[in-house]
Formats: C-alpha cells, structure tokens, sequence
C-alpha cells in the first residue's frame, strides 16, 4: 500500500470533495533580474536601518517564545510562522553586510547571501501570514519590537517588486485613483449626496474652514456608509464645526501595508495637506486600525515637522466628546465585548478610549480573554485580507476570534476599525457563525440621548 | 612556560581583551547608526521611565498573555542565577577576580555552589533538549546556539573536575597553589574560550537585553501603548 501523498492534502472543508492545489506562494512585480531584486531589497532594507533596528537585530536569543503569541502560527502550528522567523533573510542580511562583524560573516561565509528565492519564499511570511499585530512584540524577552521588524523588511519586499499581487493592485489603485476601493472623489461626492437625503443628515463637503477634518476609510464609504450618517449625526449633537475634503479624504494606507514608502508618505501629506488647507485643529481618523498607525504616529514623520493640527482616533474623538458633555447617550441595553484593533489598541496605545465610550453609554462590558492591549488579531490587518491565497490562513486564525467572543458570552460585538469589520463579516460568512460585529461609532449614534436633536 | 602559566598569562590577556574590545565594538555598532527622529505628538514624555520600565517587566512571562513561554522562562532562570553563584560566590572565583581587579567580597558556601552548579547542568541541559525537539526553537537555532551552550557549559564541567582537588586560600595577588595545574589550566582555558566567544555570539545577550528592552519601552511609552 502506498503512502498518502502529504504535498497535496484533501480538502475536506471544501464543498466538493477535492484536493488542494498547490497554491502559488509568490507573485512579482516588474522585470527586474534576480541580482537587482536582491540589490533593491537590502538598499531598502539598510535605508531603514536606524540604531533601534541594529539593536532589535542583534539581540534575538532564538527561544521561540514569539510563535506562541501569534494566530498564525497557533493555528498553523507551522514553525516557518514564528514571527521572527519572518524576518530572517533580513537578520541575516544585517550580519553578513552591516552588523558588527560583517567582515568575518562574510569572509567566512558564515551566512550565505541573502537570494532572490529566499526574498520570493518570504513573501508568504511577510504578507500571507502576519498582519503586524504586535502581539509577539509584547511577549519577546529580549523586548524586540518584531512587528516593527516585518515593517521595515516590507519595504525591501516592494522595492523588491515582490509583494502579493492583490495587495499591490490594491496598493497601485489607491495610488492612482485616491482609494483602493474606488471611492474616487466623484464617488465620495455621489455616496455623500445619496447619504445625505436618504438618512436626512448634513454632511458638509469642501467647506474652506472648519475646526475638525473628519476623514473615513473607503471601506465605510464602500461597504458600510452607515457609518458615516452615523459620524454626522454624533458631529451635529456634539454642536461642530466639521467638513470633509475631497482633496484629502481616504484614510486607509495600502503604501504603508504593501510597503512603498514614497506612497505612504503621498497618501498621509494628502490628508496632512487638506488639513492645513482648511485650517483643521483637529484631524479624525474613521474605525481603521492602520489609518491611525499610518497618521498619527508616523504622519508627521512623512510630513517632515510636527502636525499643525492634532489627530485623534474616532473612539478617542468620541470619549472625549462624551468627557466634555457634547455627546449624550441613552443607556444601552444588554452586554457588549470590544474587540480591539491592534493598530489602534496594543500599537497605538488608545485602548483605553473605546472602554470608556461604552462607559459612557453605560454598557455592560464583557471583556473577552486576553482583551485590550493582549487581544487576539483578527487575522485580516496589514493587508492580508486582500490576498486571496491567504484566506484558509486567515480564516483559520479568526477561529480563535471566534472561540474568544463566544468566551465573552456577550450579547452583541462591536469594534472600531472597518477591516476587522470587513474580517469578521468574512469569517461569519465563512463558519455560518450567528455572530454580527458592529460598529462603535453606530452603537453611539443609535443610542443618543435625544434622538430627535440627532435627526435634525 | 606550562600549560597553566599560558592561561594565566597570554590567554588570559588575549581573551579579556577580546571579551572587552569585542563587547564594545558590538555596541558601538549598534550606538553609531543614526537615531530615529520622531515628530508625532507624543502621548507620554516619560520615555526614560518607560524604557527602564521595560527591562524590569520583560523580566517575566506577563498573565495577560498567558504566561507564554513560562517553561523556558523559569528554566533560564535556574540555570542563570546558577550561573551567576559560581561565578560570583564561589571563593576561588572571588579570589581570580580580586587578583585581577583589586574588587573582593565574602562567599557563600562551597554547598551553595555545588547545588548552583546542579541547577545550571539541569538547566542547561534542558534547555539544550528543549532546542533540539522544539520545531520551532529548532527552525530558530543555527551554530551560535550551539556553541554557545557548549562554551557555557565546558567551564562548569571543566570546574567540577577540580571540585576535589585541595584548595589553598591564596592572597589577593598571588595564585592558589594547585596540586593539578593541568587540570586547572583547562579549567581556565574554557573560560577564556567563553570570554573569547562572547562578543560574536548569543552571549552577548547579557548586554544587550538592555538595550533592546530599552528601546521598545522607549517607544511604546511615547505612545502611550502597554509596555
């Protein structure tokens, strides 16, 4: 009897009885030949090499500890997942090129050079199989921020011309078109419209000054546009003075998630720019984790000086909203649990915001385990719900998210970020789960406290 | 010159040299790449707290994350603060540092050692089984994680061989007498075959945790993120 063929495993979950195809592990850019993709990818790669990074790349002791802390990994139980494994061409790079005894390492060989094949086997692990959650940064012993790490080598993988395809595409449209879904400033203008009489809610466009520069995620704009009747509505209760742009609207950054630094610096002076143009004091990101990292923590790095404006997460927008007594809310009914998105939470360090925006609105909160700053990613951050060829990957590390809300025994689910949004309605669909996510920023505006002022 | 004399005279020079040199060019590596400029509004001003703050609380596994890594953690321990008795509390080694540095303090026990001794055999040799069938910390390891239990074990084991020889107090520069001095040659060149590898390898974690540590903590305060 012959043994069963491991390389091509049955797919049992499928609807037909199949088996799976060996999927296609790396997609390129460009015609470049493989000397010059290397070349690209370590110039890239020593660009970013500051003091902090030397520091992160010397340090690694190999325990491991790292792979336990991430859903890849715990749900693949593949030892190639543990995060900082994820970056080894690039520690590897760092020791035969620029670290300390770079002339030994290479004199001897004792680390061979870093190869394209090697960079094409990475992509998988780059993109495929880390969302850069940052949860193994806060379990490493030696404090190295791996997270930050995958990053930086993202940025040699474009430079590369090796990123996952979709995620380019993605990546190139928002470039070109403003939005990676294609909310073009004429769709924007068209949505805004439908919106505003349909919902019957002011959402002013273009004002040449206002006091707050609202900005959303093309994901609301595209596929929950409710949030954004929502944002008005809790704007006009709260008395501002607001506007969107349409020179500096879309707050997703697919520069920062595929890695091209140029357009993650041309995404963010957008904003930054339409800001400064209506003379903004305050800038607020919409329900996107990433949004936040791209703008408030390195968007002033792009912009080169200190922001002239401050820059908050919606969820803090609306905390302090509730502090100040500008936004009222009924008491909401039943439990909720709050699923924290990584780049605003754990990365961005606003975890405490959304807590006390349902504290505000007086809910049961029902944390799930290993809630807050230790929350499990949702698998689809950092761009890896668009790569197709990662969805089993991807869905299977959201059925730890799923075994932890059902642990929260809470009755509904809310987060404040449109990908995990968009991740959860994908695995609902996926796992036939009962389970609906919500927006935070909805579950304020259904719940204000005087229902005709929000409708006026 | 015998072999005992060429420990304690060349090769010691050489390997405490190397061991220093070699730490220092290592760092400097490290302190002479350029320092990110941040200009984001920083949620905290704290840093220097913050960062000092992260070498004490990555000291151990945290609850909220499970306690991963708790095996390895309490393991490294054992065979870290083993480690650190032998070296620092065991009387004949306070006496080859007082001979070399002038610095002395009182012992523990001889039985304190032994039983250190016992704790950073088990632990290491755990750690060591540990590597070898973990898929993961066996993907991980390559030949710096090998010779670097070798060389941090050789010294104990090379000591444990002179456990039974008599050992005569000596005066703070003067030498104990041996009865085996190739044994105790030995003993010293494993030490310097540790202090030589130091540098190079994983040993040199002891250094720089705290800068790494330092560093994330540095950050992660800025933003105001849980450390």
């Amino acid at each position: 009897m012959s043994e069963a063929d491991t390389r091509h495993p049955l797919d049992f979950d499928a609807p037909r009885f199949s088996i799976k195809n060996p999927a296609v592990r790396s997609d390129q850019q460009g015609e470049l030949s493989d000397a010059e993709r290397v070349d690209r990818a370590m110039k890239a790669f020593s660009r970013d090499m500051n003091s902090t990074v030397a520091a992160y790349l010397e340090s690694c002791v190999h325990c491991g500890h790292c792979a336990q802390a991430c859903h890849f990994y715990v749900t693949s139980q593949d030892p190639r997942h543990t995060p900082i494994w994820k970056i080894e061409p690039f520690k590897q790079a760092w020791k035969r090129e620029a670290g300390p005894f770079a002339w030994l390492t290479r004199s001897f060989n004792l680390k061979p050079a870093v190869s394209a094949d090697a960079l094409r086997e990475w992509q998988e692990l780059l993109y495929d199989s880390c969302t850069m959650c940052g949860r193994c940064s806060m379990v490493c012993p030696m404090g190295i921020d791996i997270a930050a790490l995958v990053g930086l080598a993202r940025h040699a993988m474009f430079e590369a011309g090796l990123v996952p395809h979709e995620l380019w595409a993605v990546a190139e449209r928002a470039q070109r078109e403003g939005s990676p879904l294609g909310a073009t400033p004429k769709v924007l203008k068209e949505r805004i419209e439908w919106l505003a009489d349909e919902h019957e809610v002011e959402i002013p466009l273009d004002k040449p000054k206002a006091e707050v520069m609202i900005t959303l995620s093309s994901i609301e704009i595209m596929k929950y546009p409710l949030s954004i009747v929502a944002l008005a509505r809790v704007l006009k209760r709260g008395g501002y003075d607001w506007t969107l742009r349409s020179d500096g609207y879309e707050a997703t950054n697919f520069g920062l998630l595929s890695g091209n630094l140029e357009w993650q610096k041309d995404l963010s002076l957008r904003l930054i720019r339409a800001a400064v143009a209506c003379e903004a004091k305050l800038l607020v990101l919409p329900e996107c984790g990433h949004a936040y990292g791209a703008l408030r923590w390195q968007g002033a790095n792009a912009y080169g000086q200190p922001l002239p404006f401050e820059v908050l997460h919606i969820s803090e927008f609306i905390a302090r909203a509730m502090r100040e007594g500008k936004i009222r809310t009924q008491t909401l009914k039943g439990s909720v649990t709050y699923h924290d998105p990584c780049q605003v939470s754990r990365r961005g360090g606003a975890t405490g915001a959304a807590r006390e925006v349902l504290a505000g609105l007086g809910a049961e909160l029902r944390e799930m385990p290993q809630a807050g700053d230790a929350n499990w990613c949702c698998g689809g951050g950092g761009g890896v719900v668009t790569i197709h060829r990662a969805d089993e990957h991807r869905r299977r590390a959201f059925s730890i998210k799923m075994k932890q809300v059902e642990a929260s025994g809470a009755d509904q689910l809310v987060t404040s970020c449109s990908n995990c949004r968009l991740s959860f309605d994908d695995g609902q669909a996926h796992y036939q789960w009962d389970r609906k996510m919500g927006s935070l920023l909805e579950l304020v505006a259904d719940n204000l406290d005087d229902a005709s002022a929000a409708h006026a | 010159m015998t072999l005992l004399e060429f420990a304690r005279g060349p090769a010691l020079t050489v390997s405490l040299l190397v061991f220093f040199l070699g730490t220092t060019w290592r760092l400097w590596a490290i302190f002479r790449r350029p320092r990110k400029i941040d200009h984001s509004a920083p949620r905290r001003t704290d840093t220097v707290a913050g960062g000092l703050r992260a070498i004490w609380q990555r000291m151990l596994p945290r609850r909220a994350y499970e306690r991963i890594g708790m095996t390895g953690t309490i393991n490294a321990y054992a065979y870290h603060i083993g480690i650190a008795v032998i070296v620092f509390a065991f009387a004949p080694h306070i006496g080859f540092i007082e001979r070399l540095t002038g610095l002395a303090w009182r012992a523990l026990p001889d039985w304190v050692t032994y039983v250190a001794t016992a704790f950073a055999i088990v632990g290491l040799v755990f750690a060591l089984a540990t590597r070898l069938t973990d898929d993961v910390q066996r993907l991980l390891s390559n030949f710096d994680d090998y010779f670097t239990w070798f060389v941090t074990l050789l010294p104990i084991v090379t000591g444990m061989a002179l456990i039974e020889q008599r050992y005569v107090p000596a005066t703070p520069m003067v030498a104990p007498a041996t009865p085996d001095p190739t044994l105790l040659a030995v003993h010293l060149l494993s030490l310097e075959l540790m202090l030589l590898w130091f540098p190079f390898g994983k040993l040199a974690h002891a250094v720089l945790v705290f800068v790494a540590r330092y560093r994330t903590g540095v950050e992660f305060t800025r933003k105001g993120a849980t450390l």
